[in-house]
């Protein structure tokens, strides 16, 4: 077994009166793509949000590659690198792909030598060299986001985390707004990435989706893990149950 | 093992609509194209080098309050103190060189102190405005409109309550007369070219001729126009400004200084309106607070003729120059038609409703084609 790469340990978060996560631990090792389960309000965009840094947890620590992260920005966070693509993918859909792959990080070049430009010619070459290595095509790279699929936005959105080396990724129901062909393709990116031995946390409602591509299964309930167990442990009558809390009242 | 993902290309199947494609995107130059000509063959005097420098000079005011405006519109915000900001800067350059001078300043350092004091001052509603929008969070709509009185009420303060600054020293008026009117060259025709100023000593016929090819206004707003297309268009300032109109949360969370760069396209905005508001004193020889209210909106219909998009993270500082071009023409060309005035709203509403219409439907064009 691997040495995980994420380790959560006793964190708390509330939202003035309301416990939003009640002292939960939970890891990721390299290579592994763990499920985060469970109803609406159980904990898991919250959690995301403590490990990508936009909450900072009251109580409790979370460790990545040995490094203390709680409490810090999320831009610190993705410069350790942990990749977070949240269900609206936060891409600048009025731009070409080359410009989302560097959002924020754009590529400078000097224009005779001292006039700082942007190099999009450069940035499109590596935008192209990454979604290769994900083995995803995009007609025209100067096509703005907008007049792409729903598929090829989050291929560009994963080809993003990809590009800044990303050492987790967490992405937040991937496939909740797309069509049915296009769910595979991300699934089969999700695989692609676990091939390289990058870990995902996928947060997920879609059970066959979690069935497909998912090593361990983790469910929170209630601001709390409630189960954590390896794939080939879990039904999706299982699943159900600690979901809804039914496990708990039948043993 | 994984099955690899593969995203099928879109196939392209609307090549016929290439030539309405190429309608819908150019259409404000084809539009200014088709106008120029109309007025040129109906309105005699509208095709001649005087009434086009005549134009040029006169758009300038519009086309740099459009400038500073497409950069805020694109943010989607909207500016509307502008006008106001341009008053402003008229009256402070012109109280500043007056007084100078009338305390016994050279000229030429007097009319760079009171320049560079109105472009200061210009920018402090600017500063607030950014300030209030990016990172008080007030809509820009009321934040401008706010700042829109304030520097009303300054600026008329500052001539207490006068429409123009008090008489300036004739010696003054003079040079800037000669800067705000002037032109680099002048075409005498058929004799060449004069350099610098109006040449004199010519017969009274050949005079009526002279016309100016580069005047200094033109010459300042084309300098102005290259540096922040250029800002716009190539530069990591120009890009993060689109990305903040088309995903202010994608923004964020790429670690873009949001309300930072918010209050820098305020600021930008009104260091335009200042140059406009300095340039408007060197052109009618006085400083007066209600310098550039008109143009404010039509500022706003030259970005919006000029394809910018009001909702954000689209447009271009070229179609800003184009859209206060076409207003320039259509306010010239219906005077040498002896048109009504009044007429030129109408036509201006109507060509701006056009031209939201016309980018809408480039959209869906461009939508279809994709999704074919």
């Amino acid at each position: 077994m691997h040495e995980p790469i994420l380790r959560v340990r006793g964190v708390s978060k509330f939202f003035g009166g309301l416990t939003a996560l009640d002292n939960v631990d939970f890891e990721v090792v390299p290579g592994e793509v763990v499920a985060l389960l469970g109803d609406n309000g159980a904990g898991k965009s919250t959690l995301i949000k403590c490990i990508s840094g936009v909450y900072r947890p009251e109580q409790g620590d979370i460790y990545f590659q040995q490094q203390q992260i709680a409490g810090r920005s999320p831009s610190e966070v993705r410069n350790l690198g942990i990749e977070t693509i949240y269900q609206d993918l936060a891409l600048a859909e009025n731009l070409d792909v080359g410009a989302n792959v560097f959002l924020g990080k754009e590529k400078i070049k000097y224009l005779f030598g001292f006039l700082p430009v942007t190099d999009d010619e450069y940035m499109r070459r590596e935008a192209v060299t990454v979604l290769d290595k994900l083995d995803i095509h995009i007609p025209s790279l100067k096509q703005k986001l907008v007049n792409l699929s729903g598929g090829q936005r989050q291929a560009v959105a994963i080809a993003r985390a990809m590009y800044w080396n990303a050492q987790l990724v967490i992405m937040d129901e991937p496939t909740a707004a797309l069509g049915v062909p296009e769910q595979r393709k991300v699934l089969a990116l999700i695989k692609s990435l676990r091939e390289q031995n990058i870990p995902v946390i996928l947060i997920s409602h879609t059970m066959q989706d979690v069935m497909a591509v998912a090593d361990r299964i983790v469910i929170m309930r209630r601001g709390r893990v409630a189960a954590d167990m390896p794939r080939s442990e879990a039904t999706e009558e299982i699943i159900v149950r600690h979901i809804v809390g039914s496990a708990e009242v039948g043993e | 093992m994984a099955e690899k993902a593969k995203i099928q290309p879109r196939q392209n199947r609307l090549s016929r609509t290439t030539l309405v494609e190429f309608v819908a995107q150019s259409w404000s130059y084809l539009f200014l194209l088709a106008m120029v000509i109309f007025f040129s063959v109906t309105g005699t005097g509208f095709f001649t080098v005087n009434n086009f420098a005549n134009i040029f000079v006169t758009s300038t005011l519009v086309a740099l309050m459009a400038i500073g405006q497409t950069y805020v519109v694109i943010t989607a915000g909207i500016d509307l103190s502008i006008g106001w900001t341009v008053g402003l800067a008229s009256v402070i350059a012109a109280r500043t060189m007056r007084d100078l001078v009338n305390g016994g300043m050279e000229i030429a350092p007097a009319m760079l102190l009171g320049t560079v004091a109105a472009l200061l001052v210009a920018l402090i509603p600017g500063i607030i405005n950014g300030i209030l929008i990016g990172r008080v969070k007030i809509p820009p709509f009321i934040a401008t409109l706010g700042m829109f009185g304030i520097v009303r009420g300054a600026a008329f303060l500052l001539t207490d309550g006068q429409q123009v600054v008090g008489q300036l020293p004739d010696n003054l008026r003079e040079v800037l007369r000669a800067i705000g009117s002037g032109s680099l060259v002048y075409l005498i025709p058929g004799q060449g070219v004069a350099w610098f100023a109006r040449p004199e000593g010519l017969e009274p016929a050949v005079i009526r001729g002279v016309a100016p090819l580069l005047p200094y206004p033109v010459i300042i707003t084309a300098v102005i126009v290259v540096i922040f297309a250029f800002i716009l268009g190539r530069t990591k300032f120009g890009r993060h400004t689109y990305v903040v109109g088309g995903n202010q949360d994608a923004a964020v969370r790429a670690g873009i200084n949001v309300k930072n760069h918010l209050v820098w396209v305020y600021v930008l905005s009104a260091f335009t309106a200042g140059i406009a508001g300095v340039l408007y004193l060197f052109r009618f020889t006085s400083g007066a607070p209600q310098a550039g209210e008109a143009a404010l909106l039509q500022s706003v219909a030259a970005v919006v003729i000029g394809g910018t998009n009001l909702f954000g993270g689209e447009g271009k500082i070229s179609g800003a120059v184009i859209g206060a071009l076409i207003i320039g023409v259509l306010q010239t060309g219906l005077v040498i038609l002896n048109v009504d005035a009044v007429w030129q709203f109408i036509v201006v509403g109507v060509v701006i409703i056009v031209a939201v219409l016309v980018n809408q439907a480039q959209a869906a064009l461009e939508r279809l084609k994709t999704n074919a």
